[in-house]
């Protein structure tokens, strides 16, 4: 090989490129190489010191829940045809992909109740952020406003991108658990390019979504008529979404969401998908891929990647978004998932996450020093104040095989939230389940509150 | 029709149809488990107001429907381990299977994000050791795990940029971008806020320094190189570059997208860079996918790092970690977070066991293999019979990957790049990237990667020639590629002016869906 190009040696071909001032001239302080066997055993040795919903009985959420996800996921993602390939820039030989991209739209769409879906972006915040874009290239105005009910992370987020594209963020806070929707109607005026909320919030709380889209459209629409109304955006749990009414039928012109509960593992929180879903309106505005069917010289049917005038590689500084790829082998588990589940399934699971969410918030909250924190509807997660110091009480907890929840004041470091556990209810989690946690919890709370007094 | 084998493939080339365009009413594979808390009057737990009213029209299959459906149209896609994909900037290596054992097992797989830290402590070292690694390879100290993909490591560093000029009481407008850049970079400073300047291309495929003189200012906050860059070429006046971009004041940012050209051979902050990102799913084996998940990485200097997202990994005194607002000044004034949760944990498991598996030497074995392979198959594209068609753009030697113009080919054979790369499908080859980088005529970007053997390049490299001997006796072959794959040329445009994005579905009948029950 070195005689075809000409060289002596391979170290010839890099001196004659790098300059000798920036060649390394020590080798990285790395540890050796080592073989599949004892990588295999060095990373199972790291696994074995995490403890996985898998060796405790977890009611952690909170943006990521441990739902079931079946077998036929990991075979089908698994595959070299899926896992191996690039971006289908070929399309005559990445039909396979395609069509995953265009049949998850299509589950996307009808899920959400709007007529457009992207074949997913990163995950669920930097989606809303992504959204957020999407506003301020469609209106031009300054400020986004947004309920204290969307979930942390994503007000981070969208706080971050925003300072980049210079656009303000404005929060709302809840009243009764849900977004207060006075102070929603007063906080929107002309200068609002986009109006955020969450449902269910990220307090485990159905928002009312059409009386949120609906104060939105009408409380700047008067004032100034040539820029139209603010760009209403709604983060959705997907996993609610058999049994809560669409955001397209709510009055919603951008639903984003995380992704994970459809079939995607929780991998300590990455990767997943985010979705991204729209009016026909913002088609040509929208982030990331888009599949789009078409036929080919024979007439046979097909797909490729379609509206790229508005990507990156095309666009460089006026593209809609920097996104390049989707995240083709998540929205794959996604929409395989949403198969597996099917019409009736995804209806039935809804019901039976109603049931036992429902069940396990009456059931807690009647213990004593436990009560919720409030009383609206919730479907998969609630939140509940303990008279006891939360991490205290976990770790109690933790000496049964128990995790109750997720500490909320540690992640969104409000005072209010002191005291306050996330409960999530995954089907997972059965009655026996939700019980033996009330045990736990009952003498986690009731000796927390001993010692403290003692 | 002299080469190309003129197969129907029946099970591939079945009409298309989507998963909604199957199944029955009433199929189904999910068995919901059993109602097992006391029944509650549902118009109770969830106000019919708040209901919707007919379900989403989701299939109707059961599991056997799936796995025939998707393991059948999965075998219309091409992919990396069916056949070679020098697909040039992509760094389309081989992805070890070992990495989707260790990455599945329950520890990391079931691991829940907020478990508390002193219970995903196997979790944090990993990420620890990994942050390490990088900081070692990139020659810059501080590391985000965080960004999810090289685009959002880009924007990171362009919001880093703006966040250290503006702790400094500076407002600076203008980025510096060469004409070959990837697009994500004009793209990722406009999102940031700033503006957009080209810089152009010398002679010899470098930077214009001529014009990085006549352009670099104090209103300069960043100059985005890739280096290598984008014709494969490693920037001889790299030195030089840094010293005009820090002597104004400005950063200096590398898209790590060509890092494999170089590890353990030269790293980016001893060249002057201030900022780099990583791609996981490059360099260091995330397997792509069809189009994610990736992860984006990103290792700054330390005047850089007290703006680094948040949160960051920390070790206690105790040799305990976390995940906390600050380490070593990093993280004191953070631009924030950039997405939920700490980043892609599976990709960190996939890049760590691959690093473990190479150590020191075998990184930088992997970048020398990929550069041999890819000046050995210049080599033998510099040959009679393709070379005068098909010329290597700029240089002599390449790196990591290298740019052909085949201007001379649509002159000379009136096939362009565009019909010389379907061609190549009918050959069982993935074609190289196409039209980029944009200031090469007809470009084709060609990059091997270190994990294809000689028998591989060499077959590929025949391939070429055998399409270019076959359209100098007749063009319309190639113009008329492919002939084999399951779908022939699409048409692309028709696609882009009436665009269908979803399936069709009809409303279901009242009796064919859901009658009642669960629907309030």
């Amino acid at each position: 090989m070195l005689a075809a190009i000409g060289v002596g040696s391979i170290q010839e071909i890099f001196d004659r490129q790098i300059p000798q001032a920036v060649r390394l001239r020590h080798a990285l302080a790395l540890p050796e190489g080592l073989g599949e066997q004892e990588v295999y055993a060095h990373l199972r040795e790291l696994a074995e010191r995490n403890t996985s919903a898998e060796d405790e009985l977890s009611f952690l959420g909170a943006g990521m829940y441990d739902h079931y996800v079946p077998a036929v996921i990991d075979m089908l993602t698994e595959r070299s045809e899926f896992l191996t390939p690039y971006t289908p820039y070929q399309p005559e030989i990445s039909q396979g992909g395609l069509q995953v991209m265009f049949e998850y739209q299509t589950a996307i769409s009808e899920l959400t109740g709007l007529p457009v879906s992207n074949a997913s972006v990163y995950e669920g915040p930097s989606a809303v952020a992504a959204a957020g874009y999407l506003a301020k290239l469609h209106n031009g105005a300054s400020r986004f406003v947004v309920s204290a009910g969307l979930h942390p992370h994503s007000i981070e987020t969208l706080r971050t991108l925003a300072h980049g594209y210079e656009m303000e963020v404005e929060q709302v806070p809840l009243r009764d658990g849900v977004t207060d929707i006075e102070a929603w109607t007063r906080a929107i005026g002309p200068d609002t390019s986009a109006a955020i909320f969450a449902q269910p919030n990220f307090y485990g709380a159905v928002e009312d979504a059409a009386a949120l889209s609906a104060a939105a459209k009408s409380s700047s629409a008067v004032v100034n008529g040539s820029r139209g109304t603010p760009v209403v955006i709604a983060q959705v749990d997907p996993i609610t979404l058999g049994i809560l009414k669409p955001p397209g039928a709510c009055g919603v012109d951008v639903a984003v969401g995380e992704g994970q509960p459809l079939g995607n593992r929780l991998d300590f929180g990455g990767p997943s998908f985010g979705f991204f879903a729209a009016r026909e309106e913002y088609l040509r505005r929208m982030p990331g891929r888009i599949a789009g069917e078409t036929v080919d010289v024979d007439g046979r049917r097909g797909f490729v990647l379609t509206l790229q005038t508005r990507e990156q590689h095309i666009r460089r500084e006026k593209a809609t978004s920097n996104i390049c790829t989707s995240q083709a082998l998540n929205a794959l588990a996604g929409v395989v998932y949403l198969t597996w589940l099917g019409r009736r399934g995804i209806v039935e699971l809804g019901e039976l996450l109603l049931a036992r969410t429902h069940y396990a918030r009456e059931r807690l909250a009647a213990l004593a020093g436990v009560e919720a924190l409030h009383e609206q509807p919730v479907i998969r997660e609630f939140p509940l104040r303990l008279d006891a110091d939360v991490a205290a009480v976990k770790r109690r907890c933790a000496g049964v095989g128990i995790n109750p929840g997720v500490d909320v004041h540690a992640l969104t470091g409000r005072p209010e939230d002191r005291g306050v556990l996330l409960v999530a209810i995954t089907e997972r989690r059965s009655r026996a389940d939700i019980d033996r946690l009330a045990d736990a919890l009952e003498v986690a709370v009731a000796a927390e509150r001993e010692a403290v007094a003692a | 029709m002299s080469g190309a084998p003129q197969l129907e493939l029946p099970l591939q080339r079945e009409r298309a149809r989507t998963i909604f365009q199957k199944g029955a009413p009433g199929r189904r594979a999910f068995v919901c488990p059993p109602l097992d808390v006391p029944p509650v009057d549902a118009d109770e737990l969830l106000p019919a107001r708040f209901r919707r009213a007919r379900p989403p029209l989701l299939p109707e299959v059961s599991e056997p429907e799936i796995v025939r459906h998707y393991v059948g149209i999965s075998k219309r896609n091409f992919d990396l381990d069916s056949g070679f994909y020098p697909l040039g900037s992509c760094t389309m290596k081989h992805n070890p299977r070992l990495h989707e054992r260790v990455a599945a097992f329950p520890g990391h797989a079931r691991l829940h994000p907020l478990q508390d830290q002193e219970r995903a402590q196997g979790a944090l070292e990993l990420m620890w050791n990994l942050q390490g690694a990088l900081a070692e390879i990139s020659g810059l100290a501080h590391v985000s795990l965080q960004p999810s993909a090289g685009s959002h490591g880009e924007l990171a560093g362009v919001l880093l940029t703006r966040a250290y000029h503006e702790d400094r009481g500076e407002i600076r407008h203008k980025v510096l971008t060469p004409d070959t850049a990837h697009g994500t970079n004009p793209a990722t400073v406009t999102m940031a806020g700033l503006e957009v300047v080209k810089l152009a291309t010398n002679r010899d495929g470098g930077v214009d320094l001529e014009d990085l003189r006549a352009k670099v200012d104090r209103d300069v906050a960043c100059l985005m190189l890739t280096n290598p860059n984008t014709l494969g070429l490693f920037d001889p006046n790299i030195e030089e570059i840094a010293s005009i971009v820090h002597g104004v004041g400005a950063t200096l940012y590398y898209d790590g997208a060509n890092l494999n050209a170089i590890m353990g051979l030269s790293r980016p902050g001893d060249m002057g860079f201030d900022i780099v990102h990583f791609n996981l799913h490059k360099s260091f084996t995330q397997p792509h996918g069809g189009g994610g998940p990736g992860s984006g990485p990103i290792a700054t200097s330390a005047r850089i790092a007290p703006f680094l997202p948040r949160p960051l990994v920390v070790r206690a005194e105790d040799g305990s970690f976390a995940l906390g607002h600050e380490r070593d000044g990093a993280g004191s004034k953070s631009i924030g977070r950039l997405r939920g949760f700490h980043g892609n944990y599976g990709c960190f498991v996939r890049a760590y066991a691959y690093i473990c598996s190479l150590g020191a030497d075998g990184l930088r074995d992997a970048s020398e293999a990929a550069v041999l392979n890819a000046n050995y198959l210049l080599a033998r594209l510099r040959e009679k019979g393709v070379a005068e068609y098909l010329p290597l753009a700029y240089g002599e030697l390449c790196m990591h990957e290298f740019v052909l113009s085949g201007g001379p080919m649509k002159r000379a054979l009136q096939i362009k790049t565009l019909d010389l790369a379907k061609r190549l499908l009918d050959f069982g080859f993935h074609p190289p990237t196409v039209y980029f980088p944009l200031l090469v005529e007809e470009a084709l970007m060609v990059e091997p990667t270190e994990t294809e053997t000689k028998e591989t390049l060499d077959a590929f490299a025949e391939a070429i020639a055998k399409i270019l001997t076959e359209a100098a006796e007749d063009p319309q072959i190639a113009l008329g590629a492919p002939y084999t794959t399951p779908v022939r040329r699409l048409d692309e445009v028709a696609a882009a002016k009436r665009p269908i994005i979803r399936e069709r579905l009809e409303e279901p009948t009242p009796s064919g869906t859901l009658t009642g029950e669960g629907l309030g």
